[in-house]
């Protein structure tokens, strides 16, 4: 069974995925920093392939990105530094990307590697469902990907209802119109949001992204669905150079999953 | 061949709508609006009746006497440069604004490279009494300070765009990203790229430059095609505007200038079509620089209109079928052409158009050929690029 399917039989809760940008702070820190993040507790990992043109995110990632691809990071070299991160990590690994850096690099090859490698998912922000189910669809069931989809306070209950039933793994709710990274807490507004979409007992799991940053954020969030996603802040996290990076990751998850005394 | 929008948005293989969940309620009100919208009489009404009054339109297509005689052939510039805020951006720009308000949209937000598209964004809110959002790179807005300074007179707030190579590209993702935040408000696309239905959008609302060469071209010649259109392409939609009633029309020869910048081999260059490859940018599938990692390359052109590392889908499958003919003038062709035409007919070019002009140097026409060139803009925003290199071309 895909590991992503796993992970929500045994666990309805709480879940806490993190997304890094690969390649990011160092081009080298990859598979360090994936270990580091299933040692401290997380459920799930992001891996994000830098694009130069990240139109869904905000300025952290945009830097991130920048900062990856300036290091020289490719879908290439990400697959050599993966090829053997199953002797080692063992929760659901999820590759973000934009579409155009796979496309070059040929959509079959890349969904053929994805699951020689053992990843379990993938998320495109810019391939919409229709291009997927008329043209991908069949190749990611083939390699064992689960393709996640997205919703936003602009999608619609009709078609929150024909994603469900297309999706498999879970779907990522987009916490607010916006792109990644905004800050603020969470709204009357989001809240019921989150509570309609709640309400709608879709049969795939949901996570909630984009502006969870905190145990606060984290904890609100939960409430509404499975888990939660968290990028930018982890992004940001990890640009404080002071201590180890096994330390700041470790620091940073325990500090999503405690209340602060 | 079909050379127009399919019912999924493409052209050929290019095309589509590549944009993230975010923007699909968006995308969808204008997919299942924009035709309706268009062909309805009270749009038609309130359209027309601004092209004339307010554009000042039809443009005139204008025999250039002495620029002939020079090439040997019969030059017609269709002149977009006389358009009310001087090139024909105005033209898409007054019928979106209208497509917003039909939709009861009250902030426009948009995208400008040579701030073209974005004076005359900010000219029509300020028309119509909207709120006027403009991103623009920091490159641009130092080199088009002009136009800056007319935007903000006109009541829009100018963003300079400080990511990537600060140039249209980067202003085009702040602006997609500022849609994003804030899906109530309406992006108004300044060429035929973007998610379908910008496109085909945009390309209907510039269709009416290639509209009035038809019956120009009648009244003054007796005829109602031309053998040659040339047009320069950034995004395409000057050229798509002139080409549109004549794309199934073969006897028309179709010639699309790209920038060379300082030379295809330079390095430094925004030509496209054979610098580029398919990809997917700004969501839509084209021809793209890229590297082959599929990272978009930074473009260079003199030109900001047409610092540009895509095209709109509609001309990668113009070129892909044939139909149209890829060429390209570096920075210094399109200057000599510029100052060309001013010194033989007493029109200062826009430099996006002056790459269009410096096609005439580069074919041979037949004596009694019929050669429209599409003259874009007008040159007063490039003043300040005319003048650092008068002293080379004016001896
Ligand atoms: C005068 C002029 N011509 C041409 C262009 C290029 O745009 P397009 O290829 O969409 O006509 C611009 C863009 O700013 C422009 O200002």
């Amino acid at each position: 069974m895909n590991r992503i399917n796993q992970l929500f039989e045994k666990k309805q809760q709480n879940i806490l995925s993190i997304y890094i940008t690969a390649g990011f702070p160092n081009i080298d820190d990859t598979a360090t920093i994936i270990s580091e993040i299933e040692k401290s507790g997380a459920d799930m990992i992001e891996i994000g392939i830098p694009f130069s043109d990240p139109l869904a995110d905000g300025k952290t990632i945009q830097d991130s990105s920048s900062q990856a691809l300036q290091n020289g990071m490719s879908i290439s070299i990400l697959f050599e530094q993966l090829e053997t991160i199953r002797k080692t990590v063992s929760i659901p690994l999820i590759l973000m990307g934009y579409i155009n850096p796979i496309y070059q690099y040929g959509f079959e090859a890349f969904c053929e590697k994805c699951n020689a490698i053992g990843i379990d998912g993938l998320i495109i922000p810019d391939l919409p469902v229709w291009e997927y189910t008329e043209h991908y669809k069949e190749l990611f069931e083939k390699n064992n990907l689960h393709n996640i989809f997205l919703v936003s306070p602009q999608t619609s209950s009709s078609r929150i209802k024909e994603i469900d039933s297309i999706s498999n793994g879970f779907i990522y709710i987009v916490s607010s119109a916006a792109t990644t990274g905004k800050t603020s807490d969470i709204s009357e507004e989001q809240i019921s949001y989150f509570s309609s979409i709640q309400n709608m007992k879709l049969s795939t799991p949901q996570l909630i992204g984009f502006g969870i940053s905190d145990n606060k954020s984290y904890t609100t969030a939960c409430k509404y669905c499975h888990g939660v996603i968290i990028g930018s802040a982890f992004i940001k996290a990890l640009q404080t150079s002071q201590t180890s990076i096994e330390k700041i990751i470790h620091t940073f998850i325990q500090g999503i999953r405690e209340q602060k005394k | 061949m079909n050379y127009f929008v399919d019912t999924k948005g493409y052209y050929g293989n290019y095309g589509g709508s590549f944009i993230p969940e975010m923007l699909y309620a968006n995308i969808q009100e204008l997919q299942d609006n924009y035709l309706q919208i268009l062909e309805s009489e009270s749009f038609q009404k309130q359209y027309r009746e601004l092209l004339t009054e307010y554009v000042g339109r039809p443009s005139p297509l204008y025999f250039a006497k002495r620029l002939s005689e020079k090439y040997n052939t019969n030059i017609y510039l269709k002149r977009e440069d006389l358009n009310h805020t001087g090139a024909h951006k105005i033209n898409n720009c007054v019928g979106q604004v209208l497509v917003a308000q039909h939709l009861n949209k009250k902030k426009i937000i948009a995208e400008t490279g040579a701030g073209q598209h974005g004076v005359a964004t900010a000219t029509v809110c300020a028309l119509m009494g909207l709120e006027c959002i403009v991103f623009m790179g920091e490159v641009d807005v130092e080199r088009q300070q002009p136009n800056v300074k007319r935007m903000e007179m006109l009541g829009a707030q100018v963003i300079p765009v400080k990511s990537g190579s600060k140039t249209l590209k980067d202003a085009t993702n702040e602006a997609f990203r500022f849609w994003i935040n804030n899906p109530d408000s309406f992006y108004i696309i300044g060429s035929v790229v973007g998610a379908h239905p910008y496109p085909d959008m945009v390309a209907r609302l510039q269709s009416i430059i290639s509209e009035e060469i038809t019956w120009q071209l009648a009244e003054k010649i007796g005829r109602n095609y031309p053998d040659y259109i040339i047009a320069c392409i950034g995004g395409g939609s000057n050229a798509i505007g002139a080409y549109y009633h004549f794309l199934n029309d073969t006897r028309v020869k179709l010639i699309s200038v790209e920038a060379a910048g300082k030379g295809i081999d330079s390095g430094k260059s925004a030509a496209t079509s054979i610098l580029g490859s398919p990809g997917i940018l700004h969501a839509s599938k084209t021809l793209l620089m890229q590297t082959k990692d599929g990272q978009v390359t930074e473009p260079y052109s003199i030109s900001a209109g047409l610092d540009y590392p895509g095209i709109g889908p509609v001309h990668a499958h113009l070129f892909e079928t044939g139909r149209a003919i890829a060429q390209n003038a570096t920075d210094d062709e399109a200057l000599q052409a510029g100052f060309l035409l001013t010194r033989l007919e007493g029109i200062i070019p826009a430099i996006e158009s002056a790459h269009a002009l410096a096609a005439l140097e580069k074919n041979t026409f037949k004596k009694d050929d019929i050669v429209v060139v599409n003259l874009s803009g007008r040159g007063d925003k490039d003043m300040g690029t005319y003048l650092k290199y008068k002293d080379v071309y004016l001896k």
